[in-house]
């Protein structure tokens, strides 16, 4: 489980996050929505310790990252938004490094990498090396490396970015999966589609703040809109 | 596994994969220095043996007033020019390097026992003809001093009257002295490949990876930052010491090669050289790949590390030209100062002189000291938040 509490951060003069508060639920996909330039990217960096935010407080499974940062890192499996992989080494090189840096012996990391690499479907990527990857099979490569600790919390940002219809799918299916294991994810995107053909819980921030929160249905009917993307900008324009 | 051993191990692996950094670090970097040792070293020694035997040139004017006089000089190597109308001018106009006149007077002052003249017509400003207007003026005087002893002995006088002062010259340059001389530019080189091995890592460490997107996702993993630097470090050191240990092997094969004998020199490029040589520069590597790191940590791009790296190893030379343009004696502070100090110590070393253990201790002890305060340095910009962010 995810909370942040009243999240601020400001570079300079410009207040990217003004005080963002929401919970994302084990065993639910979260979304958190918003257009680019909203605070999305931020808020994330904040919750995995990248960036340490200017005021308020973020816990994972109720361990204070502020406090133990390399314990929330450790509950976390993160894609960041930049997901460069090293194009020297093989998919499977690239996986195995992260699972040795989360401190896993060799024996686990390659029975962990050899079932994320079954899952997702890059049982022929596994021993290539990455220069020359599609989009869609970078992603993979990313996300397996990412959860290769098999993490309860799972935080994506704009997962589906450059992702074709078949990639964005059978990705898709996987974050099902993970929520149906009772694990807790929580995904960034500024895709209306997204959110309405996955998440339980939604989070709409614009300027740096949460202006609506609920599920798609409540959202809706919060807008009094039948549609989610005109509630969506509804929310959006009337956002301070 | 240590995290800081996983980042080097994967580091090293990577690397290794990295055409460009093998070329650099293995090959170019090692062999670069050497080679071009050996063909500038090949090059002048090739000149100054051929200026010492080939014949010399020069514009003789009424060689006829002095038969006997040009005979003996052709003997030693002259080459008679036929003569000129003006020779002065035609030195200031560089039309030739030299030219000889014979006085007037000439054959009657040597037949009256009185000191004939002859002229050397020359510039002194052109260093390229000094070597030559020497040789001349030396076989002038040995000619000189022939006759002056014949005439004495001639009077039933012996020659030793008229030389009352004899100046005996012992250079104490021992030939290993007089080697490392021309050997003034090795330390500089030595110093090269350390750089050069280091530098695709070191690059690689922080613009190299914000550049592909790495970076934020290898920091999120649950690893303090101050081990990926010591792993990215290691990995950085390991190829700058391959490829300083590489130059060192092609310095001491390369010492086979030079025409140090011809010149009457040596170099201790020997076994000796060697083993004090690697664990001398050994702080060094440390404190520069781990500086090079730094420098790199503030460029943005790859582009941007390598132009400020590029300079950097410029710094160096400072100590060189300082050495070559100002020979000071060494003092024992001066081991304290790194790239100075394990300058002036490879310098004794190729001299065959003997080295203090105080002042190896210091360079090592004050040069490790350096390194790890760089690293503590380097430890701080890598815990900036902005370190991470590629945009």
């Amino acid at each position: 489980m995810i909370e942040l509490r009243e999240l601020r951060k400001s570079f300079g003069a410009v207040r990217a996050v003004d005080g963002v508060s929401f919970v994302a639920r084990d065993g639910e996909i979260t979304g958190l929505l918003g257009p680019n330039g909203a605070g999305k990217t931020t808020t994330l960096r904040m919750l995995y310790t990248l960036m340490r935010p200017d005021a308020g407080s973020i816990h994972v499974d109720g361990r204070d990252a502020a406090e133990e940062p390399l314990a929330v890192r450790r509950l976390l499996g993160v894609l960041p938004d930049s997901r460069g992989l090293y194009k020297r080494l093989t998919a499977r090189e690239n996986i195995e490094y992260f699972a040795a840096l989360q401190g896993l012996d060799a024996a686990a990391a390659r029975a962990r990498a050899d079932g994320l690499i079954d899952t997702l479907g890059m049982a022929d990527l596994a021993a290539r090396r990455t220069e020359g990857f599609s989009q869609g099979e970078r992603v993979k490569t990313a996300i397996a490396r990412a959860l290769v600790h098999g993490p309860r919390n799972v935080v994506l940002d704009e997962p589906t970015n450059g992702l074709d219809v078949m990639a964005t799918r059978s990705l898709r299916e996987f974050l099902r999966r993970l929520k149906g294991e009772g694990r807790c994810v929580l995904l960034s995107t500024h895709l209306m589609q997204e959110v309405a053909a996955l998440c339980d819980h939604i989070v709409i921030i614009a300027h740096g703040r949460v202006v609506a929160e609920g599920t798609p249905d409540e959202l809706r009917a919060a807008a009094s809109e039948s549609n989610l993307e005109e509630a969506f900008m509804r929310f959006i324009a009337a956002a301070p | 596994m240590n995290p800081a051993l996983t980042v080097f191990v994967k580091e090293c692996r990577e690397s290794l994969r990295d055409r460009r950094v093998l070329l650099n670090s293995l090959l170019l970097g090692p062999l670069l220095g050497p080679l071009l040792f050996l063909v500038i070293m090949r090059l002048v020694v090739g000149r100054e043996l051929e200026k010492a035997e080939r014949p010399l040139p020069v514009v003789v004017i009424n060689a006829e007033r002095a038969p006997e006089l040009i005979a003996s000089l052709r003997q030693m190597g002259l080459e008679q020019k036929p003569p000129i109308a003006d020779p002065e001018l035609a030195v200031r106009e560089q039309r030739i390097d030299l030219a000889l006149r014979v006085s007037a007077d000439y054959g009657a002052d040597w037949r009256a026992g009185q000191p004939a003249q002859v002229e050397l017509i020359y510039d002194s400003s052109r260093r390229e003809a000094n070597s030559d207007v020497e040789r001349l003026r030396g076989m002038l005087e040995s000619y000189g001093r022939r006759h002056g002893a014949l005439r004495l002995l001639a009077r039933g006088l012996s020659p030793a009257i008229a030389t009352p002062l004899v100046i005996a010259s012992s250079d104490t340059a021992t030939p290993q002295a007089r080697g490392a001389l021309l050997f003034a530019m090795l330390p500089y080189m030595l110093v090269l490949t350390i750089f050069i091995g280091g530098i695709w890592l070191a690059i690689d460490s922080t613009a190299g990876e914000r550049e592909r997107q790495s970076l934020e996702p290898l920091l999120i993993n649950p690893v303090p930052r101050d081990r990926i630097l010591l792993g990215k470090l290691l990995a950085t050191a390991i190829f700058s010491l391959a490829s300083l240990t590489l130059g060192l092997l092609a310095f001491l094969l390369v010492g086979h090669f030079m025409p140090t004998e011809q010149l009457g020199l040596s170099l201790a490029l020997g076994p000796r050289f060697f083993a004090v040589a690697l664990p001398l520069l050994l702080p060094l590597v440390l404190l520069i790949c781990i500086a090079q790191i730094l420098i790199a940590a503030f460029a943005r791009t790859v582009r941007e590390a390598q132009t400020y790296l590029g300079l950097a190893q410029l710094v160096p030379l400072i100590p060189s030209i300082v050495l070559s343009v100002l020979p000071v004696k060494a003092q024992l502070w001066m081991y304290a100062v790194p790239l100075l100090g394990q300058q002036l110590a490879i310098m004794r070393l190729l001299r065959a002189e003997p080295l203090s253990a105080i002042a190896l201790a210091l360079s090592v002890a004050v040069t490790t000291l350096a390194a790890v305060a760089v690293f503590a340095l380097t430890r701080r910009v890598y815990a900036s938040e902005r370190l991470a962010i590629s945009t």
